[in-house]
């Protein structure tokens, strides 16, 4: 008998440690900390009980890297920066250097190299988002590209930190919403049910675990045209589009009816308020790539109004629970509709049930 | 140049305006890359890509693809319009996990450059928003070898499906004045406790770890995590007075009322005539606003650990939720304490593998059977702070009241026991 071949077992190593790539200065000071300071845009300067100190240097990025750009960052870092890098949840690089002198030379040359130096304390931080078109397998929108249109419009909200409080933002193409919660949160919305192709399903799918998927019981078994298929109550459906990766015969994507909405006041923090989800203000804007000038358009409205009515310290969660959501709508002039009224599980916890109202 | 280059009018778009542009790289690899079968990939991307912006339709179907030995950590991708676009047809992300804080040097980010354009795309994400490193666009057959040489020199796989994914800690006590626990050894114990766990994807759904040093959660951790971990004190804050008095002569005593104590959520602060702070330190709950605005000045106590919170997730199935505590404080100090962690994540893991059903996270299942059931399950005890008030509803069944409240008294008298013993 032939041999098989060898196949190689895999080193199941998990996690690695980050003490082997911490520049030594962190290392030497872990846990010992006494405070940080802001100098500038992108730049923060962190001290230790023993005198130590280390400046961070932040800078946006595309986020999808190639190699070229990647290795171009580790030049950068091993040039200017003792060739240490972290990456934050935000996919900035973040460079570490333990002396003041390397700090300017180090923001010139990123920025010479195309990046932006910012995204530190009261900035609007760079996007965090989704695959979209170039990976996930039900897109209704590019995140890439929205993100960077939008970054394009909005690096002066990234360079200079003059809003009242940070500001992160989001993008995730389908309300599934992997991009993460933000203070301002781009998702795309499908607005029509899944089309159907029957021939496919019964070939394809695992009908229960579709039948399971399904937030809202709309997805029932069927026999159509004598096979067994699916069939969707579209009165129910919320075209959420979480039967299609099960079931790729039940197409929800949408290239007429996909529509971006917009979220407001998600907050992770526990500053102050405790933490709170993204809630809806804006939506049926045009998917419209490569630009989406509707959805910037109407996030720099947000931001602008934000930035002139709300005090310092408040994040646009808090700024908004302070005026009221009427005056949020009057101030941003965004229609308030039947759709802004929750209809979920707990919806009666957002109604008004008291006469607090601002007149 | 790679052979019948595709035109791409709209992305060239993508090209113009000052941030860095995703599309340019692409075309870097498409027209730059020594090697043929990149150029060729890349070419073949940014033509698909370009398809989709102009059809506003995305062209990628799953599938199922693992290396040998492991079940998930490849999000593997076929296209549907191969035909047209046959050089990226194959296009499968490797998730690899991180280092915990995401420390590199830059020697390492080569290694992996180097491998990666050695068996893949070139095309590389740090990080998505599950916290691995996305390695995007590896063909079925070299997602083995890519695996095989970046296992060999320490980077492994994170989850994908229903499995423990790919933990995430933040900068913490590396950079840190605001840390109150080691993030990087509470988030690499937990995941190599469960490594077989996010190799093998065999639980209801997805379960996800996430650690932040303070109460900022700059992980996220509490709305994006089933087991929130979060560093927390129970002393008093430590108040620089010295420096609050620097802080108030920099920026005037109006600032800091506004600021500082009035944004306070508990009202526990006072700016006093000498220009101190007082704080009424029983009622302060840890928000981290304080400490923000005056890091120099305010402090986390000396006495650290961690809050827990389980159940945190984004819309699917039952909508937002999120994390509740079921454990208020506990310390982070002993490998028993560390023990003790992980064995509440066991039970927490094993009680939702046995009751959740398909597709029903931690959160939802605890939303399903209640929080009560939930505790008994992993042996844990009721505590005031797991709840924002008492039950509303008078619709209940009472009669174990009496075993229940002698429970509690016992409790509290241990507790006492120890602390005067202590």
């Amino acid at each position: 008998m032939a041999q098989q071949p060898q196949m190689r077992t895999p080193i199941e190593s998990g996690c690695p440690d980050g003490f082997q790539y911490m520049h030594p200065v962190m290392r030497k000071n872990f846990g010992r900390w006494k405070y940080h300071e802001h100098p500038g845009p992108g730049v923060l300067r962190h001290v230790a009980y023993s005198g130590d100190e280390i400046w961070t240097i932040r800078a946006g990025t595309q986020r999808i890297l190639d190699v070229f750009t990647l290795r171009k960052l580790c030049e950068i870092g091993e040039k200017y920066a003792d060739g240490y890098v972290r990456f934050t949840i935000r996919s900035n690089i973040e460079y570490m250097v333990s002396d003041t002198s390397k700090v300017e030379p180090l923001k010139q040359a990123l920025e010479e190299a195309g990046f932006i130096v910012g995204g530190t304390k009261n900035s609007v931080a760079m996007m965090s988002h989704t695959q979209g078109w170039l990976h996930c397998d039900i897109p209704a929108t590019d995140a890439s590209g929205v993100v960077k249109a939008m970054m394009d419009e909005l690096i002066d909200e990234f360079r200079n930190c003059d809003m009242p409080n940070r500001v992160h933002m989001t993008t995730s193409c389908c309300q599934i919403n992997c991009g993460g919660q933000g203070d301002i949160a781009i998702n795309i919305q499908h607005t029509k049910p899944p089309k159907i192709n029957h021939s496919q399903v019964s070939n394809i799918c695992e009908r229960p675990s579709v039948v399971a998927r399904c937030p809202v019981a709309a997805i029932r078994p069927a026999l159509v045209d004598g096979k067994p298929s699916l069939e969707v109550d579209e009165k129910k459906c919320i075209c959420c589009g979480a039967c299609y990766p099960p079931c790729p015969p039940m197409q929800i994507n949408d290239p007429e009816n996909s529509k971006l909405a917009i979220w407001v006041g998600g907050n992770h923090s526990n500053a102050r308020s405790a933490p709170s989800f993204q809630k809806l203000v804006a939506a049926g804007i045009p998917n419209n790539p490569p630009r989406w000038p509707e959805a910037t358009a109407i996030v720099k409205r947000i931001l602008q109004t934000y930035k002139k009515d709300a005090k310092d310290w408040e994040r646009i969660n808090d700024w908004i629970e302070r005026i009221g959501w009427p005056r949020f709508f009057e101030l941003t002039g965004l229609p308030f509709t039947k759709y802004h009224v929750d209809n979920w599980r707990g919806a009666r916890n957002s109604l008004n049930a008291s006469t607090h109202i601002r007149f | 140049m790679a052979k019948d280059t595709h035109v791409t009018p709209i992305l060239d778009e993508l090209e113009t305006g000052p941030w860095p542009s995703f599309v340019s790289g692409i075309k870097r690899l498409r027209d730059q890359h020594d090697d043929g079968r990149i150029r060729g990939m890349a070419n073949d991307l940014l033509g698909q890509l370009e398809h989709s912006y102009e059809t506003r339709k995305g062209y990628w179907k799953g599938g199922t693809i693992s290396v040998f030995g492991y079940g998930g950590g490849i999000i593997p991708r076929f296209s549907e319009v191969g035909k047209q676009f046959p050089e990226s047809k194959e296009f499968h992300t490797l998730r690899v996990q991180p280092p915990a804080g995401n420390f590199y040097s830059t020697g390492i980010l080569r290694q992996l450059a180097d491998s990666w354009e050695k068996w893949g795309s070139g095309l590389v994400t740090f990080h998505g928003q599950t916290g691995n490193i996305m390695f995007i666009g590896a063909n079925s057959e070299n997602v083995q070898h890519f695996f095989d040489e970046i296992n060999d020199y320490g980077f492994d796989l994170g989850g994908a499906g229903p499995c423990v994914r790919t933990g995430m800690s933040c900068v913490g006590a590396a950079r840190c004045e605001m840390s109150n626990c080691n993030e990087h050894r509470i988030h690499r114990t937990l995941l190599t406790r469960f490594t077989d766990d996010i190799h093998r994807p065999a639980l209801p759904y997805k379960f996800k770890f996430k650690v932040s040093g303070c109460p900022n959660d700059c992980m996220n951790a509490i709305e994006r995590s089933d087991f929130a971990i979060i560093g927390t004190w129970r002393d008093n804050m430590k108040v620089d007075q010295d420096e609050v008095k620097a802080f108030v002569a920099k920026k005037g005593r109006q600032y800091v009322i506004d600021n500082v104590t009035t944004r306070c959520p508990t009202n526990c602060m006072t700016l006093n005539n000498d220009d101190t702070l007082t704080v009424d330190d029983r009622n302060c709950v840890k928000c981290m606003h304080c400490l923000n605005v005056m890091p120099k000045a305010l402090h986390p106590g000396d006495d650290k650990g961690v809050s827990i919170l389980l159940g945190g997730k984004r819309t699917l199935k039952i909508g937002d939720m999120m994390g509740t505590v079921i454990v208020p404080f506990m310390k982070m100090d002993t490998d028993e304490d560390y023990q003790r962690i992980v064995e509440i994540a066991e039970n927490t893991i094993d009680f939702w593998a046995e009751n959740g059903l398909e597709h029903e996270r931690c959160g939802e299942m605890i939303d399903r059977i209640g929080l009560v059931n939930f505790l008994e399950g992993v042996g844990l005890e009721v505590d005031p702070n797991m709840v924002s008030h008492p039950r509303k509803s008078s619709y209940v069944r009472m009669d174990g009241w009496d075993e229940e409240a002698e429970k509690w008294f016992r409790r509290k008298a241990e507790e006492k026991q120890k602390a005067v013993g202590a």
